[in-house]
């Protein structure tokens, strides 16, 4: 009995007393339950687990993407000694001379293809269980946002072997986007920096692929959790159960209380 | 003008000069920063008439003149009854309400306005640095292929070159040329198809034996004869025929060519240009020529005119 006392003293003190402190200077763990403890329909199955699914490689890729980009060197330079392009003798380096460098490759290369898959599961599955509609129509337009950015990293990627496959793939790419209406051929001469690819090239392919790309779907994605945590799972059509989470009620006024001069509520 | 008066009047009044005077000091220290007496001087100017329009207002109480203050009131959005002054106004305030602007109104919106200007500031520059290399300064295109007599008349020759040597490897490009003799006329006439496809741009093979035994490299130009019966493209199987008339596949007008110069018995690529179809084969062919537009795209017929309506030339 007195033992027991004693260790609950002790995780009070250890434990609890400074999550309190923490808490009360940053709401950090109000926040942590708002996010993680929360609850989901009854009758949920794995085919919500998609989207932590699709998080997870997108980690992965996040992770991986890192380590390559340690050895890997975007020139299209000729390297002295291979007398290949830079950029491809350290794609051939990392996959043949760099310890475990073909496994952290072989994962950014398959598991991009495994991060796009998932999110077209993912998607089917909303779009089947109807999980689009009200009030999760903005979920919908940020997902289809990284999707579309998960798309532009494929295609920026793509092209940092720098071998025959990438090249002309690209090529082919900037002059799709070439014929687009309008903006095309400047979106096109944008993409190649100069009416054909150069020197230049895959240097800003490379800074669009790591650095611009990435934060703006580590953005989207947090707008995206943010909103599936704010607005709860959705259950599947054929559940009697009540979906969603509970929100506090919008005032009748409205959230734009205060917001505009005159505009009422001020 | 004792220190019983009015707590009102110690306050300078409202006043727009030093706005002036401190744009006129940031444009002289830009100046002096960048090297430039012309903005200096223009700095120094606008800090002169503004700092002495401020000091002017500043000491018209010391100086004796009465000052105009409007006093300051609340922001009333739309008052139809004509408010009083407030009793501590100055006296001559006019009896009618003016259109009030507040203080706090004044600086939400400086606030803004200068933010505005200051991320302008550092954001465009940024931008035109993202965009405008990709479309300026770009070097120059004439590449200079070697003497004729690289060329015997009659036959395609597969010449690789560097189009920009600095650039090194990354801007090899390789066109088809055939020396055609001479035209009607007594002009040497040459055939030179660019060898991208012009449905997305893949590299287009010729479609014959390649004379292995006669390929040379003349001055960093390699040459290839090739007996090319038609030209294809191993990507989405576009097919031309010997002149880069569209044959088969999907690709939408003829082989691009490029206009030529021929100096000190050298020829030397210009600018490439976009055909719809060519009639006639060597130097007498009828070639409908167009501005170059980028692959992809109808240069001639109803299509050209349904879509793409892209502008032909990014460059110009």
């Amino acid at each position: 009995m007195a033992k027991r006392s004693s260790h609950g003293k002790l995780v009070e003190t250890v434990v609890l007393r400074p999550l309190d402190w923490t808490d009360e200077r940053t709401a950090v763990v109000r926040g942590t339950k708002w996010f993680l403890l929360r609850n989901v329909p009854r009758d949920s199955s794995w085919m919500q687990t998609l989207g932590s699914a699709a998080l997870t490689a997108f980690i992965v890729q996040a992770l991986t993407g890192v380590i390559l980009a340690m050895y890997y060197e975007p020139s299209s330079a000729v390297d002295p000694k291979t007398g290949d392009p830079i950029a491809y003798s350290t794609i051939v380096t990392i996959t043949n001379d760099v310890t475990l460098g073909w496994l952290v490759r072989g994962m950014h290369r398959w598991g991009a293809s495994v991060f796009i898959i998932l999110l077209y599961l993912h998607m089917g599955r909303v779009f089947l269980f109807g999980a689009y509609k009200y009030p999760r129509e903005l979920t919908w337009v940020t997902g289809v946002l990284i999707l579309a950015t998960g798309m532009l990293l494929g295609f920026t990627g793509y092209l940092l072997p720098w071998d025959q496959t990438a090249y002309w793939a690209t090529v082919v790419g900037i002059n799709l986007n070439g014929t687009a209406p309008f903006l095309g051929p400047w979106l096109a001469q944008f993409l190649a920096s100069g009416p054909e690819i150069g020197s230049s090239t895959l240097p800003k392919w490379y800074s669009l692929h790591m650095l611009l790309l990435p934060g703006a779907l580590i953005a989207l994605i947090f707008v995206h959790i943010y909103l599936v945590t704010r607005l709860g799972v959705s259950s599947p059509p054929w559940s009697k159960e009540a979906a969603g989470r509970e929100r506090p009620p919008v005032e009748q006024t409205g959230a734009r209380a205060g917001l505009v001069r005159g505009g009422g509520g001020d | 003008m004792s220190d019983s008066g009015n707590h009102n009047q110690h306050q300078p009044g409202p006043s727009l000069w030093p706005i002036g005077f401190a744009i006129g000091v940031a444009c002289l220290l830009v100046g002096l920063a960048i090297s430039s007496w012309f903005v200096a001087a223009i700095g120094l100017v606008l800090a002169v008439v503004f700092g002495l329009l401020w000091a002017r207002d500043v000491t018209r109480e010391v100086r004796g003149e009465v000052p105009e203050i409007e006093p300051e009131t609340r922001a009333v959005a739309e008052a139809p009854a004509p408010e009083p002054a407030p009793a501590e106004a100055v006296p001559a305030a006019a009896p009618a309400p003016l259109p009030t602007y507040s203080r706090s109104r004044f600086l939400e919106a400086s606030t803004i306005g200068l933010g505005a200007a200051i991320g302008a500031v550092v954001t465009i520059p940024v931008l035109g640095f993202t965009v405008l290399p990709s479309f300026t300064n770009l070097p120059d295109n004439d590449v200079d292929l070697g003497p004729l007599d690289s060329f015997p008349e009659g036959e395609y020759v597969i010449a690789t070159y560097l189009a920009h040597p600095t650039q090194g490897e990354v801007s090899r490009r390789t066109v088809f040329v055939r020396n055609n003799g001479l035209t009607n006329t007594n002009k040497p006439s040459f055939t030179i198809l660019y060898s991208r496809c012009v449905h997305l741009g893949c590299p287009v093979q010729p479609n014959g034996p390649i004379d292995e035994a006669r390929s040379k490299e003349v001055e960093g130009v390699q040459l290839k004869p090739v007996l090319a019966a038609s030209f294809g493209c191993p990507c989405h199987g576009g097919l031309y025929d010997s002149e880069g008339n569209r044959q088969a596949g999907p690709p939408v007008r003829s082989l691009d060519r490029y206009t030529y110069s021929i100096k000190n018995g050298r020829l030397v690529l210009q600018d490439l240009y976009a055909v719809g179809n060519v009639s006639g084969t060597g130097a007498s062919a009828m070639i409908s020529k167009y501005p170059w537009s980028v692959p992809g795209t109808h240069v001639d017929g109803v299509e050209a005119w349904l879509y793409p309506i892209v502008p032909s030339q990014v460059t110009g």
